[in-house]
């Protein structure tokens, strides 16, 4: 093929190739630093680590730990899907950031929503990395296995993936547009979302007024149909479905805002001067 | 730059537009700053012209609409027949850029970042074109080193090696041989010069090196607050000023002076 021909190639208004060419980006920093991948395991292990002595002290000092047995670190390994599945997005967008490539990529014929998907996928595959040392490592010291929940856990792992994507989008949308000062929202923005999520509690221990609030996340659903399997054995549908239809519409908005921040970071010539 | 009357007839009949870029009324402000000032002005296909002018006078900003980076406040742009404010993924992949505003990955290979950028340009045979590129901007024993360790010369070379990766049609240069020591940099304007000529490739470049414009351009545009202060032919530059280079020229026009 030659570059010509290539070129008219290129002009295709999707392309897994080019997707996977800013995967394989990803995948080549990942690879070049093992420092980079013990981070990325290290926070969940030692949060399972700490949940996992609490639940163990509470298991005798709390009726409700001791009748659902796993409840905290479950939702700790959730919670770090959600967390995880944001960072591994924004992280990176940053790393495009870092490095002042962003304007190579938008000369190239890469286009912005295929630049989405891979950050979408480059998060997948920081979450796995991340948690599963972490579930197996609670199977191995507390006897818990978050793969217990069963078939559900495919359904909560995706639903808490697309609001780390949609927190994600909105989060990088503000980098671009507002630069690096913006970098640390990647860091603590999705902590805003914990506690109106329950991820340790019940919704229904926030005061009124929050809980309508916590209705409106879909990671309140998620976190209570966990907790509707390990204490009452029930799967809840319509949880998953509340959930699913509200990630979606995070997802539309949270998209349609970064091709808007991506329209005025052409418009103000952001992308030319973006960099440490 | 040619401002004769279009002949879009003979061009279609060629299969090809007769000029690579055509901008007309081009304005660009930031806030109360008019970067580009209602500029206009084609460039042939096959010809390598260059944008002079002093540090703020509106090159990269004139660059970065010219390849889509920056949307203009208005005017029109057409590159390789295409309109760039509403069909510029059609042509993004027969263009490039080099720009030391921009940098790659440091943490990555030269061979590295050469892959990911060949894969989004879609490629077909990427070791090969690497492989060749290695070869011409010599640069084969770079291949395997993370780019955060070259020196400022070898970087300007994986640089340009990325903005030729899919043997653009049209290059945009942003100061090409900026940091290179006299011998590279006289061999990467050996190498560009080949490279229009095999490709009959379009080169618009921005530059400070007066010397390089003169032998490679044959066309130059001068810049000053926003505007084209003067374009012509580096030969037709010098005669109208009546200096002895293109540097004395771009001095008398910085510092307005000389023949108006």
């Amino acid at each position: 093929m030659t570059g010509r021909e290539s070129a008219r190639r290129s002009s295709a208004p999707f392309s897994a190739e080019r997707t996977g060419a800013m995967v394989l980006r990803y995948v080549y920093i990942l690879r070049g630093s093992w420092p980079r991948i013990i981070e990325l395991a290290y926070w969940p292990l030692m949060q399972v680590v700490l949940w996992g002595f609490i639940s163990k002290f509470l298991a005798t000092n709390s009726s409700w730990v001791a009748q659902g047995a796993g409840v905290l670190i479950g939702a700790v390994l959730l919670w770090d899907v959600l967390f995880r599945g944001q960072l591994g997005f924004s992280v990176s967008f940053l790393e495009e950031m870092w490095s002042r490539n962003l304007a190579n990529l938008f000369v190239s014929p890469l286009r912005p929503y295929e630049f989405v998907v891979a950050l979408s996928l480059m998060s997948v595959i920081r979450t796995v990395i991340g948690v599963v040392p972490a579930a197996l490592l609670a199977i191995l010291f507390y006897h818990y296995s978050i793969f217990d929940l069963g078939l559900p856990l495919i359904a909560f792992f995706f639903l808490l993936l697309m609001l780390g994507w949609a927190v994600g989008l909105l989060i990088t949308a503000l980098i671009m547009r507002f630069g690096l000062g913006a970098e640390s929202l990647a860091w603590i923005a999705m902590f805003a979302v914990a506690p109106v999520s329950g991820v340790f509690y019940p919704v229904g221990t926030l005061p009124e007024w929050l809980q309508m609030v916590s209705w409106a996340l879909p990671s309140a659903y998620v976190f209570e149909g966990m907790r509707a399997i390990i204490f009452d054995a029930a799967v809840r549908w319509d949880y998953m479905l509340a959930a699913l239809a509200l990630d979606l519409v995070y997802l539309a908005a949270a998209g349609a805002f970064f091709l808007y921040s991506f329209h005025v970071s052409r418009r103000d010539g952001l992308l030319m001067k973006v960099g440490e | 730059m040619d401002d004769e009357p279009r002949d879009d007839a003979a061009a279609a009949a060629l299969g090809a537009p007769r000029f690579s870029i055509e901008v007309r009324n081009l304005t660009k402000s930031f806030a109360e700053l008019r970067a580009v000032d209602d500029i206009s002005f084609s460039i042939a296909s096959g010809e390598t012209a260059a944008l002079l002018g002093a540090n703020g006078a509106g090159k990269t900003t004139t660059i970065a609409m010219l390849i889509g980076l920056l949307i203009p406040d208005s005017g029109a742009i057409t590159v390789l027949g295409e309109d760039m404010l509403r069909h510029r993924h059609r042509v993004l992949g027969r263009i490039n850029l080099s720009s030391p505003y921009i940098d790659m990955p440091r943490r990555l290979t030269v061979e590295e970042n050469l892959k990911v950028f060949a894969r989004l340009y879609g490629l077909g045979n990427i070791a090969a074109r690497i492989e060749e590129l290695a070869e011409e901007l010599d640069m084969g024993a770079l291949l395997r080193r993370p780019s955060g360790t070259l020196s400022s010369g070898q970087h300007s070379r994986m640089a340009l090696a990325k903005a030729l990766i899919n043997k653009p049609e049209v290059v945009f240069l942003d100061e090409p041989t900026a940091s290179l020591d006299p011998d590279t940099a006289d061999r990467i304007r050996t190498y560009l010069m080949d490279y229009q000529a095999r490709e009959n490739a379009t080169i618009f470049l921005a530059s400070h090196n007066m010397a390089e414009v003169e032998r490679m351009c044959t066309t130059v545009m001068i810049m000053k607050g926003g505007r084209i202060e003067r374009s012509g032919s580096p030969r037709q530059l010098i005669e109208h000023f009546g200096r002895a280079n293109l540097e004395e020229v771009f001095l008398d026009i910085a510092r307005a002076r000389g023949a108006q």
